[in-house]
């Protein structure tokens, strides 16, 4: 499965883009501004699920579902297992997460078009209901997260962003391999016809179903990191549905073209919003939904178009 | 027996005032497939215009029914408004495209109304109690009752007869039935699909902003009060049926009905029992409860 993958061009710009990033945040910019790379680059790994399932025509507006109980469950093994160690937390982000979407998966695999949407933004809303109640975890006001550490060594801020760094390059080489196997690339067709798809074999539903863990395991990731680099965890800023509304709006902004593309998109978005709140803290929002509307009608391909139409690299097709 | 009384009250009131709102939201699905998350910034424009004018009008006993007209032309002009704007600008430009872009555009409009409250109304929240002030309470069956809350079960279900009169009984709801059914048929028998697409979307509008103008006088209308109110039009849509009025009726009762009995009984299921309804409805419905039957096409 893993073949060759380093010779693939798009892992290869993948990584250098993921090396660029690292360094200019924590050798170059200032603080705040790697920040922004930092909460992108973690983001991303959220928004990379969604693409995935959206190259099906699958559109979860509750993927905050496993976005939440990524973070949640950070902050659970930490405050009853003591667990701070960054490379624990994150895997207990995955495992967490791709067990809620390996079961939840049996019954929204079943599902297309607005009413997996909606499904799945029910099930989000059930985990919102829970936690902004339940007083042991904090209600809404959330939990804190103490720093990061790393075989017992505080790795810091800047460690953290390398470590983010590293997870990122893990995900984008499976998820280039997943989407070129066999596996993936019945993505696209499952989207044209399904039942043509059936006929040559292959189950419809237990492909979607593995890639709806897989797509529920990076947003778990994406929130488990997000929970270590922000220091805190609540369920407004986690789970309600408008975060899987801004996942799925940074989806459509960054496009579906490129594995690289949700990554792009993530950072994109947070400077966004950094520069709207600083300089029009009353109308952040209104910029915000003004850029999606003008993403939709001027460019649907979203970002990732305007690279492609520059690219350098580009094959000549033959 | 107390308590079943000032749950079932309870249940009722808020099963009136959710049924407004999401009768908007279920027409505008029925009509046009479109699922409308600007529909809360409908509802928060509606609450607020109302909020100004009721303070503006005073509290005046000349002025009681200067309040309600209030209320109405609030709910009348957010909705001509916007949904004009709305529908005519943005919405009819997408009609071709994936029905989920059509979603997120309604998300961004949702973003852009709720700031736009920000800069004509300013952050602090209003509270323009006078008309719920002005009608007293009354003591039905060993509870004390706000008589404005109970006129608000009243406004629902002569809303409801108005819109149930309207389509089974005029011209122009067997015009929309047979829209809905099928566009391109409706087109070709010459029905201005154009129009009724602008209009249906205006009314649905009118309804949100009904729902929150009057709701307004009973609570503290504040910036980010719709987030909530757009996620539970949802569930009761969802689980009554997408595009479906005695849908939205019976999803309006069974929400209200248990988040009063939640809120009095286990408050920390309050949030969680109407989603997990909205869950099981559909894992085991996921047309909804009362959803109109789909034509088959060939």
């Amino acid at each position: 499965m893993f073949k060759g993958v380093f010779k693939e061009q798009a892992v290869q710009v993948g990584i250098g883009f993921v090396f660029v990033i690292v360094l200019l945040g924590t050798f170059v910019l200032p603080e705040w501004m790697s920040n922004n790379f930092m909460y992108g680059l973690s983001r991303g790994l959220a928004v990379l699920g969604l693409m995935i399932l959206w190259r099906t025509n699958l559109v979860s507006f509750g993927h905050a579902l496993y976005y939440g109980v990524g973070a949640y469950s950070v902050a659970i093994a930490q405050k009853y297992l003591g667990v701070t160690d960054i490379f624990l937390r994150v895997v207990i982000a995955i495992i967490a997460a791709g067990l809620l979407g390996y079961v939840l998966g049996f019954i929204l695999r079943k599902y297309r078009e607005i009413f997996f949407a909606m499904l799945s933004l029910a099930f989000s809303m059930v985990l919102y209901g829970l936690l902004a109640k339940a007083e042991f975890l904090g209600s809404t006001d959330g939990m804190s997260i103490s720093p990061s550490t790393l075989f017992g060594l505080e790795i810091g801020r800047f460690g953290l962003f390398y470590f983010i760094g590293l997870i990122v390059i893990i995900s984008l080489i499976f998820a280039h391999c997943y989407l070129r196997s066999s596996l993936g690339h019945l993505t696209t067709a499952i989207s044209d016809n399904e039942i043509r798809v059936e006929y040559l074999g292959y189950s419809v539903q237990k492909a979607i179903h593995i890639k709806y863990i897989i797509s529920a395991c990076l947003a778990g990731g994406a929130g488990g990191l997000m929970a270590a680099s922000l220091g805190q965890v609540d369920p407004d800023s986690m789970v309600l549905w408008s975060v899987s509304g801004e996942l799925v709006f940074v989806t459509i902004m960054a496009g579906l073209g490129n594995i690289l593309a949700p990554f792009i998109g993530a950072i994109f978005f947070e400077f966004i919003r950094t520069y709207a709140y600083e300089f029009a803290p009353q109308a952040w929002q209104m910029i915000i939904g003004g850029t999606l509307l003008a993403i939709i009608f001027f460019l649907p391909g979203g970002l990732w178009s305007l690279f492609e139409k520059i690219n350098p690299f580009k094959k000549e097709k033959k | 027996m107390q308590f079943l009384t000032t749950v079932l009250f309870d249940g009722l009131i808020y099963a009136s005032y959710l049924f407004i709102v999401s009768l908007g939201l279920t027409i505008t699905f029925g009509v046009m497939k479109i699922l409308n998350v600007a529909h809360g910034g409908f509802f928060a424009w509606g609450a607020y215009l109302a909020s100004i004018s009721i303070i503006y009008l005073g509290d005046n006993e000349y002025n009681s029914y200067f309040y309600y007209f209030a209320i109405f032309f609030s709910a009348i002009i957010v909705g001509l408004f916007f949904g004009y704007i709305i529908e005519r600008f943005i919405l009819r430009k997408m009609y071709n495209e994936d029905i989920h872009l059509i979603v997120l555009a309604t998300f961004g409009l949702f973003w852009i109304l709720e700031d736009l409250i920000l800069h004509v109304f300013g952050v602090d929240p209003l509270m323009p109690y006078y008309p719920a002030m002005e009608l007293g309470g009354i003591e039905i069956a060993g509870i004390f009752q706000g008589v404005y809350s109970l006129t608000l079960a009243a406004l629902a279900i002569i809303v409801a007869f108005i819109c149930w009169y309207f389509l089974k009984k005029t011209k122009w709801g067997k015009l929309l039935q047979s829209v809905i059914f099928d566009r391109e048929v409706s087109v070709s028998m010459g029905i201005n699909v154009t129009n009724v697409y602008l209009i249906t979307f205006i009314i649905g509008g009118m309804l949100g902003a009904l729902g929150g103008a009057y709701i307004a006088p009973t609570i503290s209308v504040s910036p980010g009060f719709a987030i909530d109110v757009v996620v539970m039009s949802f569930a009761v849509v969802v689980i009554g049926g997408m595009g479906s009025v005695p849908g939205a009726l019976i999803g309006s009762l069974i929400v209200g009905l248990v988040r009063a009995f939640a809120v009095h009984q286990a408050p920390i299921l309050e949030l969680f029992i109407i989603y997990a309804i909205m869950a099981i409805v559909l894992i085991l419905k996921p047309e909804g409860l009362f959803a109109p039957p789909k034509p088959r096409k060939i």
